[in-house]
């Protein structure tokens, strides 16, 4: 079945059963509601990692703080390793100011993220 | 304590234009002195801040009023300066005391921005406006931890309630999240 493909989020599979998210815009309430559906999708049967790539991602609010702990809910319920790399000092900051930084598997590159 | 704006930004309760908002805060709290971060995170703060009326204040009309003030606070002689964000809504009034986020040990999708704005700004104090809808004035000064130690704890009563900026573990709950 056919996913709809979001303008501002892209979806790649660099190995089976893993999935890398990569947002290309701020993530804030208007924008959240695209990151949240395309996870849910792509967080089915067969993914045993699911990689959110922050690099292209300067900004992000409690809405996007919000969908990712969703998802990191959602990950461990599938049993699905849910990992966030790239991450801008800025959008660090805000993991920081609600205490998630440490609730999150956070690593620097993509290339880590995956080989992890 | 809030003469008029030197700066007025109204706009309708869309959560698209929300960029633009963050633009202009963060764009005046440069020119006021403010390092890059900080500018990031008042703009955070005032995105959440807007974020809040548009879910709980509206409830997601996206066709009702805001209106953003900026005030910068003059350097002198003790102090070096910063900023006052007041933004006012139509909203249902609630008591001001009630605005508070969640406790953050109870890790859960949403609630956290009541808290991040706490943790980001000097000073919050939430007031009822005179006829309809609710006011928050948010204070920022640049730099100089010591700065906010010496607000003072604010007065609370059934229309006007102010929080400092003291480190903060948890923070209650109300509907504003």
């Amino acid at each position: 079945m056919a996913k709809q493909q979001s303008e501002y989020i892209s979806v790649d599979r660099p190995e089976q059963g893993v999935v890398v998210v990569s947002p290309s815009t701020d993530i804030d309430m208007s924008r959240s509601p695209e990151l949240r559906t395309t996870i849910r999708q792509e967080m089915g049967s067969g993914v045993h990692k699911m990689v959110v790539d922050l690099e292209e991602v300067h900004y992000m609010d409690s809405s996007g703080l919000a969908t990712l702990v969703e998802a990191m809910r959602n990950a461990s319920k599938a049993d699905t390793k849910l990992v966030i790399c790239n991450m801008h000092e800025k959008v660090s900051a805000i993991f920081e100011i609600a205490r998630l930084d440490s609730f999150f598997t956070i690593v620097g590159s993509r290339d880590d993220a995956v080989s992890i | 304590m809030q003469d008029k704006p030197e700066i007025e930004l109204k706009l309708i309760s869309d959560p698209m234009y929300l960029c633009g908002a963050r633009e202009l805060v963060g764009c005046i709290a440069r020119r006021i002195g403010f390092n890059d971060m900080d500018c990031s995170k008042i703009a955070l703060a005032v995105d959440e801040a807007l974020a809040n009326i548009i879910r709980h204040g509206y409830n997601k009309s996206f066709d009702r009023p805001i209106w953003i003030g900026i005030n910068p606070i003059k350097p002198s002689a003790d102090s070096i300066g910063g900023i006052v964000i007041t933004i006012d809504d139509e909203a249902k009034q609630v008591d001001p005391c009630t605005m508070k986020g969640r406790e953050l040990e109870d890790i859960k999708p949403g609630g956290l921005g009541v808290h991040i704005i706490r943790e980001v700004m000097d000073e919050v104090r939430y007031e009822k406006r005179k006829k309809v809808g609710m006011r928050m004035i948010m204070i920022k000064r640049a730099a100089r931890p010591e700065e906010s130690a010496r607000l003072s704890g604010g007065a609370c009563n059934s229309n006007a309630c102010c929080v400092t900026n003291v480190p903060k573990k948890t923070l209650g709950s109300r509907s504003r999240a």
